[in-house]
C-alpha cells in the first residue's frame, strides 16, 4: 500500500521542530507527522472518535505551531490598515477580528486572526496577531518590509496556543477561570490562573464555542494537563482538526486560499468592513473594488458528493465537458456522514444547487453546490 | 490453508488456485479511520504489482497492490456498506478480494507470519 495524497503534507526537507508539548502529545498515544515544520500529533484514539468528541464535548488542540506577533508603538493602528483589509482603528480593546495579508495583486497570503489588547496584557502591547504557522515567516518578513520603523512587532516565539473547542468548553474553562464565562464570541481578556498570565480569546476553527489560550511555553504542559483533567475534555489531533473545519466551511490557508485567489471569490468580503471598502488604503484595495462591483472570475463553494467516495484536494470539477474548478479541501465529513468538499468554480457555475461532476480516478462522481457551514456554527452570540 | 504477507502490508491465503488478499491489521491502524473501499471489477485480470483497489480513510487515499498476478473472482460486497470491516477486522472479514492464481511461483517470495512480525516490529 502506499499514500498517494496526505493532507498533512509531511515535509523532509528542513529538520522538524518540536512543540513545547512534544512529550506530552507522545504519552497521551499521538501519531506524530510533520506539519508547517514542526512534529505534530495528527490523531490519539482516531480521527472519527476525536471528531465526534469535539462535537459533543470539549477538545483540546495544541496549535502552538501557529504564529503569535505582537505590535506596538506610534502610528500602529494606521500601520496595520495599510496592511490589512480589516477595520483596525474601529477594533475596540479585548474584541478580535478575522482578517487576512493581500498582496498588491489583492492575492491571499495569509488569513489571521487580530485583536487589540488591553489593561497590561503582554507588557502593554497595542494589537495582537495569529497567522498560519506554515506562513509565519513569511508573513513576518513581508510586515518587516511593509511597516514602517515606529510600529515594532515581537514575534513570541516562547508561547505556546492551545484551542479548547466544543460545547462543553465554556463549562469546561469556567471550571478553572470563571471568569471566562462572560467571554462572548470574538472577545478576548486576560486571565490569571495560579499565577500565569493567559490571553483568552473565544474564538476557534472548528465551528464549534470554544477558545484560544495564549500561554507561555514553560507553563503550557500544566494547563494541558489540568484541562485533560476535566471530564468533558480529551486531546485533538490535527486530522479531526481539519474534519472539523471543512465541515464549519472554514477555508484553510495554503489549500483553499493562496495568493492566486481573492477575498471577494473566497467569500470572505465580511472581513471588509465598508469604510476599509470605501476609503482603501490597503494593499490589494483595487482587486477587492473591482470584484465588487464586477464579480469575481471564480467562487469558494461548498460541494455535496453523492455515494460515498471522497474527493479530494486536486481533483478536476466538471460542468458536463468543460473543467470549471477544483477541490481544494475534501474528504469524509463524520458529522454529516457523507463525503464533502470545498472547492473553487467560475463565476457561471456557483450558484447554490448547480449540478456539478468532480473526476476520481477516472470516473466522474455527481456534486452540487451546497451552502456552508455543513453543519451549523454553534458560537456563543449574545442572546 | 497457508497464509503469505508482503512488504505493503497486504496478506494473501492461498487454498488451492484461489487466494484471499486483504490488508493487515498493521496497515489499518497505520490508515485509521476507513470510509470507502474501492474494488476491483470481477473478472479484471492483474499482474503483479498493479494497482487493484483503493482505500480511502478519513484523512488520505491510499492504493492497494495485487500482490501477485491473477484474475478476480469475488470482491467482499459487505465492505460497500460498511468499509469500517477493515478497521475491526481487517484479518478475516474484511478482506478485499479473491484471485485466481496465475502464477503460483509468485508466493515463493512472500513472508509468512513469524517472517512479517518481524518486519513489522523494524518499522
Amino acid at each position: 500500500m502506499s499514500g498517494n495524497d496526505d493532507i498533512t503534507h509531511i515535509e523532509e526537507e528542513l529538520p522538524l521542530r518540536e512543540l513545547p508539548l512534544d512529550a506530552w502529545h507522545r504519552a497521551k498515544g499521538a501519531r506524530m507527522v510533520g506539519f508547517a515544520g514542526y512534529q505534530m500529533p495528527i490523531q490519539y484514539e482516531g480521527i472519527m472518535a476525536e471528531h465526534s468528541w469535539t462535537r459533543e464535548h470539549a477538545g483540546l488542540f495544541d496549535v502552538s505551531h501557529m504564529g503569535q506577533l505582537l505590535f506596538s508603538g506610534e502610528g500602529v493602528d494606521e500601520a496595520l490598515e495599510r496592511l490589512l483589509p480589516s477595520d483596525i482603528k474601529g477594533l475596540k480593546p479585548f474584541r478580535q477580528r478575522y482578517s487576512m495579508l493581500l498582496d498588491e495583486e489583492g492575492g491571499i497570503l495569509d488569513d489571521l486572526m487580530v485583536s487589540r489588547l488591553g489593561g497590561d496584557a503582554f507588557d502593554g502591547a497595542a494589537i495582537y496577531m495569529v497567522v498560519n504557522g506554515a506562513t509565519k515567516y513569511d508573513d513576518i518578513g513581508w510586515m518587516i518590509e511593509h511597516l514602517p520603523d515606529e510600529v515594532v512587532m515581537n514575534h513570541m516565539d516562547e508561547q505556546a496556543l492551545l484551542a479548547l473547542q466544543g460545547p462543553e468548553a465554556g463549562e469546561a474553562l469556567a471550571s478553572l477561570i470563571p471568569q471566562t464565562a462572560d467571554l462572548l464570541f470574538m472577545q478576548s481578556g486576560l486571565f490569571n490562573w495560579r499565577g500565569v498570565d493567559l490571553w483568552i480569546s473565544r474564538s476557534g476553527y472548528t465551528g464549534e464555542d470554544g477558545f484560544e489560550i495564549s500561554v507561555p511555553a514553560e507553563d503550557v504542559r500544566l494547563l494541558a494537563d489540568a484541562l485533560c483533567d476535566l471530564p468533558q475534555v480529551k486531546p485533538i489531533g490535527l486530522g479531526a482538526r481539519d474534519s472539523l473545519r471543512l465541515e464549519a466551511g472554514l477555508p484553510l490557508y495554503g489549500h483553499d486560499l493562496t495568493p492566486a485567489v481573492s477575498t471577494i471569490g473566497a467569500d470572505l468580503g465580511f472581513a471588509i468592513q465598508k469604510r476599509r471598502r470605501e476609503e482603501g488604503g490597503f494593499i490589494g484595495h483595487g482587486r477587492v473594488m473591482k470584484e465588487l462591483a464586477d464579480g469575481p472570475g471564480s467562487k469558494r463553494v461548498g460541494l455535496k458528493i453523492e455515494g460515498r467516495l471522497p474527493a479530494r484536494e486536486g481533483a478536476p470539477i466538471y460542468a458536463g465537458g468543460a473543467q470549471v474548478g477544483e477541490v481544494t479541501s475534501g474528504g469524509f465529513a463524520p458529522t454529516v456522514g457523507a463525503p464533502i468538499a470545498m472547492g473553487w468554480v467560475s463565476l457561471p457555475h456557483s450558484a447554490l444547487d448547480t449540478a456539478l461532476e468532480i473526476e476520481v480516478r477516472g470516473k466522474r462522481i455527481a456534486a452540487t453546490v451546497a451552502p456552508m457551514p455543513f453543519v451549523p456554527h454553534r458560537y456563543r452570540r449574545k442572546a | 490453508m497457508s497464509r503469505y504477507f508482503t512488504d505493503e502490508h497486504e496478506w494473501i491465503d492461498v487454498e488451492g488456485e484461489i487466494a484471499t488478499v486483504g490488508i493487515t491489521d498493521y496497515a489499518q491502524e497505520q490508515l485509521g479511520d476507513i470510509v470507502f473501499v474501492e474494488l476491483p471489477a470481477e473478472g479484471s485480470n492483474f499482474e503483479k504489482g498493479d494497482d487493484a483497489a483503493v482505500v480511502e480513510s478519513v484523512k488520505a487515499a491510499s492504493d492497494v497492490y495485487a500482490p501477485i498476478s491473477g484474475e478476480v473472482i469475488e470482491t467482499n460486497s459487505a465492505l460497500e456498506d460498511e468499509p469500517a470491516l477493515v478497521n475491526s477486522d481487517a484479518e478475516e472479514d474484511g478482506w478485499f478480494f479473491k484471485l485466481r492464481i496465475a502464477d503460483a511461483s509468485e508466493l515463493e517470495g512472500l513472508m509468512n507470519e513469524a517472517a512479517y512480525k518481524k518486519f513489522v516490529d523494524s518499522l
